[in-house]
């Protein structure tokens, strides 16, 4: 094996690009996701040798296949638990985990939540397209009701999940959305949410043009941009629409979505984006707005330290370590109660 | 063993072996009182092995049978393989223990109650319509009718504890006993008491007390005339310690991760009988050893698949549900050929079943339990010591051959323990790791080794060797994703033959016999210490009957086929409906293989194995 390379190298996005051909069907969110992350990567100042991307099953977990990293295509729904035995066994590594939001949210919900909730220092991507692409179209946990798909030939009657209020509700520390349509964004979340210590989750809101094609248009479609994308900045005020002439404000213990100059309203009552607020209610009720009352919330919506699992493993390690007394297998096998037939 | 307890005169009768049985309310301290009692044993030098024998529920109603533990230990001069058929010695401490546990007891035999909890209420909370130590019931035993917890209280009178505190030592009254019984001395338990109630001396004085008490009680009356002396058994000389199979396991898998210079990474859900390995390898993370205790079977499993894949050892422990839940995943590591150990600690099934009683059913799930093609190198361990020997070996096929790697043992391992000679861990055989290579500049994930067929191990972190594996069919070298027919049957066949190969590697059986024999018995796993004894009785009473035992279950040791064919009849004995017996028969059509199984949650008993023999030894 060759010794590690002490600094990195200068790296282009051509050094993430792997030689297999690129299969995702033609006008899927996933090329652009995929570029953004070849973008990203050599911002990072990372050996390549260090990435490891680990997926689950779905189209959005072909994606180790085409970085030119180390990759592992596991099984459905346990790329989480996967990710976090890489990263225990070598906390060295930049750990990604690629998901869509059937493997995330349906087969792998829990080790989607356990993967939060311990903060394990990973980056998640949930590619979350509201619907199944590789078995060809049936709802998933994402879709809204009433949504027609193969499996529901008369609508969806389930209730969808938001994926934000699962990792607020698993203490997560790092959620971050985004959308296919805009590279650069998600090229500054991915390289955000690389330096976030602790599991970083980002939702991408991608387009899945065959099955559920325009799901996200309310949001992503060129006409809707001004008025329903809010783009959130840590210390910066909630300001969205043309010329940002609209704002959020708290009323009460509701958001509001309001437009400044009318009914007296300055920008000093639109709210401040704290994303380093421990208390996740403001970020809950961020990451809920959505069309056609509310623009989306893009961007950093929380950003919190708190102790990683790999962290407190380390931390553990080393106090038993300097406190132990015995220091091999032989001086366990000698120790407690043993006696010598002579 | 004779009877030297009725026959009214003082006398000391020497002995082989002899079976001790302790059974009370799981709160009364069963276990620890049976492993205090082995413990002294083994320092007097006898060659001794235990079985706890307790409930699925922590504390389930005091003074139920459902809420009985009870704990085994034969003890003897000769060598010792299991923890004996019947208990020549039953300590009951109240009508539930008595009406589970008389069962286990030989007719002749003793049985010593505690007077004080033969009260009605216990009597019928035990199911019994009238008192057993009246009616009869106890006519074919000599009973000894103890007022254990009113002599342990008069005992521990001026200490300042409670009730409940003094009730609690009543079984160190039954196990200073049972030391005048065996004429054991009490130095060592009452060194344990010291150093286990350190904090608190009144309650070390107190048990210390009731130990004492029971002692000079034992030696007082009249119900017990008799001393039994078990001289020290012949062992081979060395240093010795106890240990119990699930506590083997764990070190020998550390051993192998130390050996090799790796982490062990354990990811596990707590599961019966199998979570004492994830609690034993939890104490030891300053010996690089990382445990994760996971949201679930699957990312039990799937965390240590990924720790494989960075380059650590990967384990993952469980029992016969958790393994259900695992196929998927070990699919994976037999896909994306990274090494894995998984530990199964069989219990009784299918299902939830019975989660604290042995059963050896699992062979066929860890042998065939995954959708499609999809071989696993299977290995079995036989006695608690020798897990630590098969663990260890385990973790060496794995990084060797690069394979995931099911080790059986089973909850009468686990539980059960046995004096070890242990070795030095330089003493293990050498673990050569299949090292990644490139072939002119390039790095093929799925180039391989000529004569094990393993592919190198390539580890994130490393410069020029990135690259990508999964659960998709590989092309073979390259290892990209491939759909090609004929690529497909080759890997197919390529995984195959790579855990085929591994019976290069592995040590040939061994026939237990002169080889001439009519019978040749067949065992595995667990069972090894109840067949060993059987056969090696008939062998002295000179019947014509041989015996070899597997550890190694897939692939089989490379002479099975030669030894089989020397029989005429081979009967397999599992405690299972004989699916080591079906899988023999299909590698080997035409040879007359027979089974014995038993399904039972409950070990063989010598008796009966003895009989099975003679019985086939007649036509």
């Amino acid at each position: 094996m060759e010794a590690l390379a002490d600094i990195p190298k200068a790296y282009t996005k051509k050094d993430f690009e792997s030689d297999q051909l690129v299969r995702w069907c033609p006008g899927c969110g996933d090329y652009s996701i995929l570029s953004a992350m070849t973008n990203a990567l050599p911002q990072l100042g990372i050996p390549r040798e260090n990435f490891v991307f680990v997926s689950g099953i779905g189209c959005a977990a072909r994606f180790p296949y085409y970085m030119n990293t180390y990759g592992f295509h596991t099984i459905h729904g346990r790329g989480p638990a996967v990710a976090t035995g890489v990263k225990l066994a070598n906390p060295k590594l930049s750990v990604w985990e690629v998901q869509g939001d059937g493997d995330a949210l349906a087969i792998g919900g829990n080790h989607f939540i356990h993967a939060l909730r311990r903060n394990i220092d990973i980056n998640i991507l949930l590619f979350n397209n509201e619907i199944y692409g590789l078995t060809k179209g049936q709802y998933s946990p994402t879709s809204p009701t009433g949504l027609v798909t193969k499996s529901t030939p008369y609508g969806s009657v389930e209730r969808p999940f938001h994926a934000a209020e699962l990792v607020i509700g698993a203490q997560g520390t790092f959620f971050a959305r985004t959308i296919d349509t805009n590279p650069k964004l998600m090229t500054e979340i991915f390289v955000h949410a690389a330096k976030h210590v602790g599991t970083s989750l980002v939702e991408v809101l991608q387009n899945c043009v065959i099955f559920n094609d325009d799901a996200h248009a309310e949001v992503t479609a060129k006409q809707n941009r001004d008025d329903f994308q809010l783009h959130v900045k840590h210390g910066q005020p909630l300001l969205f629409g043309k010329d940002n002439k609209k704002g959020i404000r708290l009323n009460g213990l509701k958001l509001e979505a309001v437009t400044i100059g009318e009914h007296g309203i300055t920008e000093n009552d639109i709210l401040v984006h704290n994303a380093h607020e421990e208390d996740p209610t403001l970020h809950l009720m961020l990451a809920r707005l959505e069309p056609p009352h509310f623009p989306m919330a893009l961007g950093v919506i929380r950003e919190v330290r708190a102790k990683t699992y790999d962290e407190a493993i380390a931390e553990e390690r080393k106090q038993i370590t300097e406190n132990a007394k015995y220091h091999s297998v032989d001086d366990l096998l000698m120790s407690g109660e043993t006696w010598e037939i002579k | 063993m004779s009877d030297p307890l009725v026959n009214g005169k003082k006398t000391t009768t020497e002995l082989e072996k002899v079976v001790i049985r302790f059974a009370g309310d799981s709160g009364d301290g069963m276990q620890l009182t049976g492993s205090q009692f082995s413990f002294t044993s083994a320092l007097w030098g006898n060659d001794l092995a235990t079985f706890p024998d307790f409930p699925a529920e922590i504390r389930a109603p005091q003074g139920t049978v459902e809420g009985v533990s009870g704990f085994q230990v034969q003890i003897g001069k000769i060598d010792i393989y299991t923890p004996g058929d019947q208990a020549d010695v039953l300590v009951a401490m109240n009508p539930a223990a008595l009406k589970s546990n008389l069962q286990f007891a030989r007719k002749g035999g003793n049985v010593i109650v505690d007077l004080d909890a033969f009260v009605d209420r216990n009597i019928e909370k035990a199911g019994f319509v009238t008192n057993p130590l009246e009616d009869g019931t106890l006519a074919d035993y000599n009973v000894v009718e103890a007022p254990i917890s009113s002599l342990t209280k008069t005992a521990l009178e001026g200490l300042q504890l409670d009730n409940k505190s003094i009730m609690r030592s009543k079984n160190m009254f039954a196990l200073g006993m049972m030391y005048w019984l065996f004429d054991r001395s009490l130095k060592e338990t009452e060194k344990y008491i010291d150093s286990k109630f350190k904090k608190t001396p009144a309650l070390a004085e107190g048990n210390k007390r009731a130990l004492n008490a029971g002692f000079h009680y034992a030696e007082t009356i009249e119900a017990l005339p008799s001393m039994y002396k078990i001289p020290p058994a012949s062992i081979e000389k060395g240093v010795y310690r106890h240990i119990s199979g699930n506590t083997a396991t764990a070190w020998g898998l550390m051993a192998a991760a130390e050996r090799i210079g790796k982490k062990l990474f354990l990811g596990s859900y707590p599961i019966t009988p199998a979570s004492d390995i994830l609690h034993e390898l939890s104490r030891h993370k300053n010996l690089g050893v990382i445990t994760m205790q996971a949201e679930d079977e699957i990312a039990a499993v799937c965390s240590a698949i990924g720790a494989s894949y960075a380059g650590q050892l990967g384990v993952t422990t469980s029992s016969g549900p958790g393994i259900a839940l695992k196929g998927e995943a070990i699919g994976l590591a037999v896909m994306a050929e990274i090494p894995l150990v998984v530990v199964d600690v069989q219990r009784g099934g299918p299902s939830t079943g019975l989660p604290t009683k042995t059963e050896q059913a699992d062979i066929n799930i860890a042998v065939f339990g995954r959708n499609s093609e999809s071989p696993a190198v299977v290995l079995a361990a036989s006695t608690p010591a020798n897990c630590f020997e098969f663990a260890y070996m385990a973790a060496k096929i794995a990084m060797e051959h690069m394979t995931p790697v099911i080790l059986l043992t089973d909850g009468y391992l686990a539980n059960g323990s046995e004096p070890w000679k242990f070795p030095k861990t330089a003493d293990m055989p050498p673990i050569n790791l299949a090292e990644a290579k490139k072939s002119n500049g390039v790095y093929y994930p799925y180039e391989r080794d000529a004569e094990k067929l393993a592919r190198g191990w390539a580890v994130p972190g490393t410069p020029g060797f990135e690259h990508r594996i999964g659960g998709l069919e590989k092309q073979e070298k390259t290892g990209n994703v491939s759909y090609d027919p004929t690529n497909h049957e080759k890997m197919v066949r390529t995984r195959a033959e790579k855990v085929e190969r591994v019976a290069n590697y592995i040590p040939d059986l061994e026939v237990q016999g002169n080889g001439d024999g009519k019978l040749l018995v067949v065992g595995w796993g667990g069972t090894f210490g109840g067949l060993r004894t059987a056969v090696t009785e008939l062998q002295h009473a000179n019947k014509k009957v041989d015996f070899v035992h597997f550890n190694y279950i897939n692939p089989l040791p490379k002479n099975t086929k030669a030894i089989f064919e020397r029989y005429s009849k081979i009967v397999v004995c599992e405690l299972n409906m004989g699916q080591f017996a079906s899988l023999l028969r299909s590698k080997f059509p035409g040879m007359n293989i027979l089974s014995y199984s038993k399904i039972q949650g409950q070990p063989f008993l010598v008796t009966e194995l003895k009989e099975v023999f003679i019985e086939h030894l007649k036509d």
